[in-house]
This record gives C-alpha cells, sequence and structure tokens, in this order.
C-alpha cells in the first residue's frame, strides 16, 4: 500500500491500491508509520513524557534543596538526579521536540508531500525511547546511573564513574545517531522538496532556523559520539585521552566537548527564534520586521557558535590570549541576538496586538530570554566569570535560556499549531491559566538562583551552609509550583484532542504560510501535488 | 505551474526501521553491558551484542533488497535521486566531523597537551612538582608515568599501504567511468580490482597491528600516542571493512546488471564513500605516521 503522492494515473502500479487513504488503525500504525505528521505527534508525545520524566527529577533535587543538611536522598542519588535530569531535558524532551515540530511543520510550510526520507525518519524517532530506556535504566543498576553531571567531564566520568558507564556511553551513541539521521532529513527536504516557487528567501523562518540547526546537528553530534568513545576506552580499555599520567590531559575532554557543547546550545534556541518569528507578526498583525536580517543573524550565531567554546573553562588555566579570543568572541554573538530581539520588538510596534496564549509564551519568551542572554553576557566576561564559575548563577542563566527560552517557544508552538493539528481549537482560559502560572512560578524558580549564584553556592551539590536557606525554600516553591503548572498543559492538550470549537483552516487572521492554506486538522497526506507560491 | 511536477514517492508503512531499532538497542545494550563484564565470569552481554548485529544484519538486508526492488521497478524519480544523494552527502560530512574529533584529541595531545607536561606555556611548575623526569617529545615513547613503547614508522607498511588504497580510489575511478560509458566488462574488472586492493589493505594493517602488539609494545595502553594511533586508525579499518562490503554488494549488483549509465546512485555512494575513506587515510598517513 505504498502511496504515490500526485495526481498522475500513470505513477500507480498495482500494490498502491489504498492511495490517498485516511491513517491506518491500531498501534501498528505508530510502530511502522513513514507519515511526518505521525512522526512529528510520536516526537512531541516522547518529548512530552520525557519532559515530565526529567521534571521529577528536577522535583528530587528541589525538595532535597528545601532545607540544609541532607533529609531525602543520597548524596550520590543526588548526583545521579542532576545528572539525568540534564540529559533526558536537553536530549529527551528539548531537541526531540524541536524535531517533532520539524516533522510536523516542515513538509506543510514549503508544499512538500512528506519528509525526504519517511522510512529513515521512522527509524530516527523509534530509536530514541530505546536510548533512554537504556539510560534510566542504569538508574536501577548496582552502583547506580551516572553521576557526573551531563557534561560527563573526565576523570569524574572515566576513573570515578560507575560501572553502568559503558551504558551511558552506547546509550548517547544512539540518541546522536538518531539526531544525525533526523537532522539530515530535515536538510534533504528543505533543500530539495520545496514547491516550485518556493524560493530560499521566501521560506519561513521556522525552516530557515531549522536548517541552520540541522546542519549544526550533522556537524557535532558525531564530535559527541568521539568524545563518549573516548570515555568508553579511557574507562574500559587502558587509555589515557584524558589522563595527564599516560600523556593525555582532563582539559582535552572539556575543549572536545564543548567543541559539541556551545552548537549543542545553540541547537537548543535556534528553532525557537523560528517559532517566535512565525507568532509575533501573526499575532500583531503585521509583516516580520527584518526577514532578511533574521535570515542573516542566525547564520552568523551558527558559525559564530564554533568558536565559544572555551568560555565555558575560563577557570581551567588556559593561556590568556585564549581567554581573551573566547572572550571576544562570546560577546559578539550578542549582536546577532540583539537584531532578533530587536526585530521581533519592532514587529509589534504599532501592530494590532492581541493577546492569545501562544502570543503570551512568545512575549514572555522574548523577555526572559533577553534576561538569559544578559546573564550570558556577564558570564562572557572572563574575569567575573572566575567568581560566578559553578555557582547557581549559572544555573539561572541556562535555565532561563533552556525553560523560558526553549521550553516556553515549544509551548508557544503547541498552541499555535494546536488548531492546526488537532482540528480543535484549545481551551483559552485554560491556557491563559497554564501560562500565568507556568510564568510566575518560572520566575520565583530561577530568578533567586541568580542570587544564591552570586552569594557563592555551588551547583551540584546536595547541601548548602545555611545563610542560603531562606532562598533556597523559595526556589523550591518555584519548583514545585512550575511543575504542577504543567500538569494544566496536558490537561489542555487532552482536552484539546478530544473536542472543542471546531477551528477553521486560518484560525489566527493574522498568520501567514502554506500550513494555514490547508484544512484543520491537516489532512494525512498534504501537498500530494505541489502548491504554486507566488 | 508550467512544468508537471514528478512524482515523490513516499514509502507506505515499513517493518524495517522498527526492526532496526531493536537491532541497535540489543547492540547498544549488550555492547555496554559487554564491556562492563569485561573482567567477570559473566557473558550475557556478548550474547545481546551478537543477536543484535544478527537483527541489524537482517534488517540491512531486506530494507536493502526493499530499496533495490522498488528503484528497479522505476519508482524513484529524478528528485528522489537528489535526495538520496544529498542524504549521502551529507551522512559523509557527519562522518568527516566524526574523524575530526581524533584528529582534534591527536592534535590538542601532540601540540598542547604534551609540551604542557613538559613545562611549556605557564606549566613550569606542573613538570617540576609532577613529572620532573618527563621529556615533552613526539611520538610519545615514554609517558608521564614511565610506561615505554615503541613508535611505528611510516616506511614499509603504511606506505604500501598508502599506495594500495589511492590506486584503489584510481581503479574505482576507472570503473565508474565505465559504467557511465556502459563498458559493463571493464567495469567489472575495474571494480573487482578495488576489491581486492581493500581487501589487501585490511590485511597488511592486520599485520601491521600484530606487529605492533607483539613486537613493538605498541599498544591501545601505551600512552596517548598508542590511543591515537590506534583509535584512528582502528575506526579507519572499519570504515574500509564497511566500504569493502558496500564495494562487494555493488559487485554483485553489477553482475544481475543492475546499474545504467545515467542511473547508478548507489554506486555512486559507495564510491563517495570509498574516496571519503581514502582522503582519511591520507589525513591519518600525515599526521599519524609522518609527522
Amino acid at each position: 500500500m505504498s502511496t504515490i503522492t500526485q495526481d498522475s494515473p500513470a505513477a500507480h502500479d498495482d500494490h498502491h491500491d489504498d492511495h490517498h487513504h485516511g491513517a491506518p488503525k491500531g498501534i501498528m500504525r505508530w510502530i511502522l508509520t513513514t507519515n511526518h505528521k505521525d512522526i512529528g505527534t510520536l516526537y512531541l508525545w516522547f518529548s512530552f513524557i520525557m519532559f515530565l520524566t526529567g521534571g521529577a527529577m528536577a522535583m528530587v533535587i528541589r525538595a532535597e534543596l528545601f532545607q540544609p543538611g541532607l533529609q531525602l536522598v543520597e548524596p550520590n542519588f543526588f548526583n545521579q538526579m542532576t545528572t539525568v535530569h540534564g540529559l533526558v531535558m536537553v536530549f529527551g524532551a528539548v531537541m526531540p521536540a524541536f524535531t517533532g515540530l520539524a516533522n510536523w511543520l516542515i513538509p506543510m510550510m514549503i508544499g512538500a508531500p512528506d519528509m525526504a526520507l519517511p522510512r529513515m525518519n521512522n527509524w530516527s524517532f523509534w530509536i530514541l525511547p530505546f536510548a533512554f530506556a537504556i539510560l534510566l535504566s542504569s538508574l536501577f543498576m548496582e552502583g547506580g546511573g551516572p553521576n557526573f553531571g551531563w557534561t560527563f567531564y573526565a576523570p569524574l566520568s572515566t576513573t570515578y564513574s560507575p560501572d553502568s558507564t559503558a551504558l551511558f556511553v552506547f546509550s548517547v551513541h544512539i540518541m546522536g545517531i538518531s539526531s544525525i539521521m533526523g537532522a539530515i532529513n530535515v536538510v534533504v527536504t528543505i533543500v530539495n522538496m520545496r514547491a516550485p516557487g518556493m524560493t530560499w528567501m521566501k521560506l519561513p523562518l521556522f525552516v530557515w532556523t531549522w536548517l541552520i540547526t540541522a546542519f549544526l546537528l550533522i556537524a557535532v553530534m558525531p564530535v559527541l559520539a568521539g568524545t563518549v568513545t573516548m570515555v568508553l576506552t579511557d574507562k574500559y580499555f587502558g587509555t589515557s585521552f584524558f589522563d595527564a599520567a599516560g600523556g593525555g590531559d582532563p582539559v582535552m575532554f572539556q575543549h572536545i566537548f564543548w567543541f559539541f557543547g556551545h552548537p549543542e546550545v545553540y541547537i537548543m534556541i535556534l528553532p525557537s527564534f523560528g517559532i517566535i518569528s512565525a507568532i509575533v507578526p501573526a499575532f500583531s498583525r503585521k509583516r516580520l520586521f527584518g526577514y532578511s536580517s533574521m535570515v542573516y543573524a542566525t547564520a552568523s550565531i551558527a558559525i559564530l557558535s564554533f568558536l565559544v567554546w572555551a568560555h565555558h573553562m575560563f577557570t581551567t588555566g588556559m593561556p590568556v590570549f585564549a581567554e581573551l579570543f573566547f572572550m571576544y568572541c562570546t560577546m559578539l554573538i550578542a549582536v546577532p541576538t540583539g537584531v532578533k530581539v530587536f526585530n521581533w520588538v519592532a514587529t509589534m510596534w504599532r501592530g494590532s496586538i492581541s493577546f492569545e496564549t501562544p502570543m503570551l509564551f512568545a512575549i514572555a519568551f522574548i523577555i526572559l530570554f533577553t534576561i538569559g542572554g544578559f546573564s550570558g553576557l556577564m558570564l562572557a566576561i572572563t574575569p567575573v566569570d572566575f567568581q560566578y564559575h559553578d555557582t547557581y548563577f549559572v544555573v539561572a542563566h541556562f535555565h532561563y535560556v533552556l525553560v523560558t527560552g526553549a521550553i516556553f517557544s515549544i509551548m508557544a508552538a503547541a498552541y499555535h499549531w494546536l488548531p492546526k493539528w488537532t482540528g480543535n481549537m484549545y481551551d483559552e482560559r485554560l491556557g491563559k491559566i497554564h501560562f500565568w502560572c507556568s510564568t510566575i512560578s518560572v520566575n520565583v524558580l530561577f530568578f533567586p538562583m541568580h542570587f544564591l549564584g552570586l552569594a557563592g553556592m555551588p551547583r551540584r551539590i546536595p547541601d548548602y551552609a545555611i545563610q542560603f536557606a531562606d532562598v533556597n525554600q523559595i526556589v523550591s516553591i518555584g519548583g514545585f509550583a512550575f511543575g504542577l503548572s504543567q500538569l494544566i498543559f496536558l490537561a489542555v492538550v487532552l482536552k484539546c484532542i478530544k473536542g472543542g470549537e471546531k477551528a477553521s483552516a486560518k484560525p489566527w487572521d493574522g498568520a501567514e504560510g502554506l500550513e494555514w492554506t490547508i484544512p484543520s486538522p491537516a489532512p494525512y497526506h498534504s501537498f500530494s501535488t505541489p502548491p504554486e507560491v507566488k | 505551474m508550467t512544468t508537471k511536477h514528478e512524482p515523490y514517492y513516499v514509502p507506505a508503512q515499513s517493518a524495517w526501521p522498527i526492526i532496526g531499532a531493536v537491532g541497535l538497542f540489543l547492540i547498544a545494550f549488550g555492547a555496554g553491558s559487554y564491556v562492563q563484564q569485561l573482567n567477570t565470569q559473566q557473558s550475557s552481554g556478548g550474547y545481546i551484542l551478537t543477536a543484535g548485529i544478527a537483527v541489524i544484519l537482517f534488517m540491512i538486508f531486506g530494507w536493502f533488497r526493499t530499496v533495490i526492488h522498488e528503484s528497479m521497478a522505476g519508482l524513484y524519480s529524478s528528485q528522489m535521486d537528489r535526495s538520496f544523494r544529498q542524504g549521502m552527502s551529507w551522512f559523509i560530512f557527519s562522518e568527516v566531523m566524526f574523524f575530526a574529533a581524533f584528529f582534534g584529541a591527536l592534535l590538542y595531545a601532540r601540540m598542547i597537551a604534551v609540551p604542557w607536561l613538559g613545562g611549556a606555556s605557564n606549566n613550569a611548575m606542573t613538570h617540576e612538582v609532577l613529572w620532573p623526569t618527563f621529556e615533552a617529545v613526539w611520538p610519545l615513547v615514554t609517558t608521564p608515568d614511565g610506561t615505554k613503547t615503541e613508535a611505528m614508522g611510516w616506511t614499509g607498511l603504511p606506505l604500501y599501504n598508502t599506495i594500495i588504497l589511492l590506486t584503489s580510489s584510481v581503479t574505482l575511478h576507472f570503473a565508474h567511468v565505465s559504467l557511465e560509458k556502459g563498458k559493463r566488462t571493464a567495469l567489472t574488472l575495474w571494480l573487482g580490482a578495488t576489491i581486492l586492493l581493500g581487501l589487501a589493505f585490511l590485511v597488511l594493517q592486520a599485520e601491521e597491528y600484530i606487529h605492533a602488539y607483539q613486537e613493538m609494545g605498541l599498544t591501545l595502553a601505551s600512552g596517548v600516542y598508542g590511543n591515537t594511533f590506534f583509535l584512528l586508525t582502528g575506526f579507519h579499518g572499519m570504515h574500509v571493512s564497511l566500504g569493502t562490503v558496500f564495494l562487494l554488494v555493488l559487485f554483485f549488483r553489477v553482475l544481475k546488471g543492475h546499474f545504467t549509465p545515467d542511473k547508478h546512485f548507489a554506486f555512486q555512494a559507495g564510491s563517495w564513500y570509498w574516496h571519503f575513506v581514502d582522503v582519511v587515510w591520507l589525513c591519518l598517513f600525515i599526521f599519524v605516521y609522518v609527522l
């Protein structure tokens, strides 16, 4: 039952009989699917489950830190929680969510029948749950799971790591394979499958940002694979890449890891920029201000991302010229990022703005992500970083860019495109409640962390000095509130899938793009015949 | 729209990806357990790993058979062909970056880590206090903790291997030209010669490893020189093995007459892969052996 996505009868042959029928039924639909929308849905649900899993680990962390002293968990288990929380959120929640959005939206946005390589698309998704099954199962093994931080610095991950480290290594390998295949699919789809007339500078920004993200993924995920491989051989096969006694260097680990790690940071934010660039114009009822500068800014950020990795390592004793080089390069990133923030604000300027939930999340993104950007600039200043390094200031910084940045943009995207996906409008009142609960609690959660860090509280430690107790209590309350708020989101999504006011093809009057030209819910096969783009 | 759009083949549901996912899971879980059990009596990991490899081989066999059938049935448009080509190119780019990580480790160890251990830059005290007798030379034949080894020269086996692999790239190119000109016999001969050269390379590489381990004391555990040597040449050797299998499959498909002068993506992909492996070897030869 293959499907030729074109109306030419000549393209049919005998086993393509149920051409253009709807989705197959039952569980096997999801396991065997080659449909970009099904695979997008799978990615999104997987990501949400991982978000709750990683979130539960964050709750353990915040519960332990509610009071000074050790009360709930062993320090070793606490370390496993911080480590696996990071790994699950980065590789299990944020990245698959973006891949899910890419799967759902890119073919519709560029007028393609599906992703370029549909079977590989299925494979990219289905290896992910297995990878996380391996990673999470290691938590229950003798000696425990990974406890060396998601950055798995040597020698913590080599000399001092638990027996199960090999499982961590191989699960990261699978996550990498998944990301690389997903990224190749995205690049090929965008380059090769655009509808006639969909020229480069007409591409929606979500497509542009994902194209550049995919390039970053293909470039750096293999480096991560190399890094974990060296950790594996150092731990189990007697090599000494990261051991000075054999002529290696633990700092070399950090260089190779962050050569992956810094572009990875942009992998988790560039698609957000694309989402916000779709939502802000839609609810301001204006064209996006400075489209081409947005494209160039995204590309500049991607290029610069390869030149800033050592700003994670200012305290490792690098030569001064290296510290200065990485400091200035890092600060340079503020320029294209600033271009983006100003463009979004300029788009809203004198627009006819309405504040539906996607727009609320988008505006919160712009403000809160910018706070995270500013704390990033503070961290970029080498001498100042000596003070901030490995404190809660860093934790506050990257949670502002990843939670109120990446996650908020994913929420915004979900609300914006839910009507297209389900055919029903979500409950606006519940959505707004979700937004306000999240936004207030997330600031109670992360903003005071800045002060904890400035006062010298180190990250990744289960206990702390008594003077940090009050602020930690506030932070933990914010954390529990933010965690619970996400259950509202689950309720909104379930309610929207079940029913609700029927959505028109274009429920947002200011929205632009090919995805709004097809009915809601989007038919199983959209754009079997490519649309013409003027 | 004036030009008619070609149909883009979107395959129906397929079981191969999920079989592949299970296979990959077994490989990862098995390999992880196997490595953990290295110094114990347990051996469950090895069995799981073997099962995983079997499943993956089954998957590769079945998936490629499906693809070949679809291709022979003429379901693939020229746009599909472009998708495949671009996909393969990006895959090779990802492989380049994989090797880049290890070349990066080699250059870092050689240019920075080892000199610093010897007191260069601002590390005089590191040298003085921690490793006062350490001499920073490359190849690193004596590690800071005193492990001794020998450096692999570039003459002899490595040089022969370089010549063999470079020649194989040329013979493969001739095979490709013959294919494009429709000369079946020449194609078969040149492709066969390439495969033989690939096998010869692998045999000599194995010879070199045996020599390194048994006579030179150059092992995986002999410091960062041996580490970079074995991981770089080892991963390269794995790629040559994979490339040889790839070419072998192409050889049988040539015998079956699967390729036409203007439509032979699989051949093209195999040839790209082989040339890529060849270029990696050139970098290896220069940075690992000669310099």
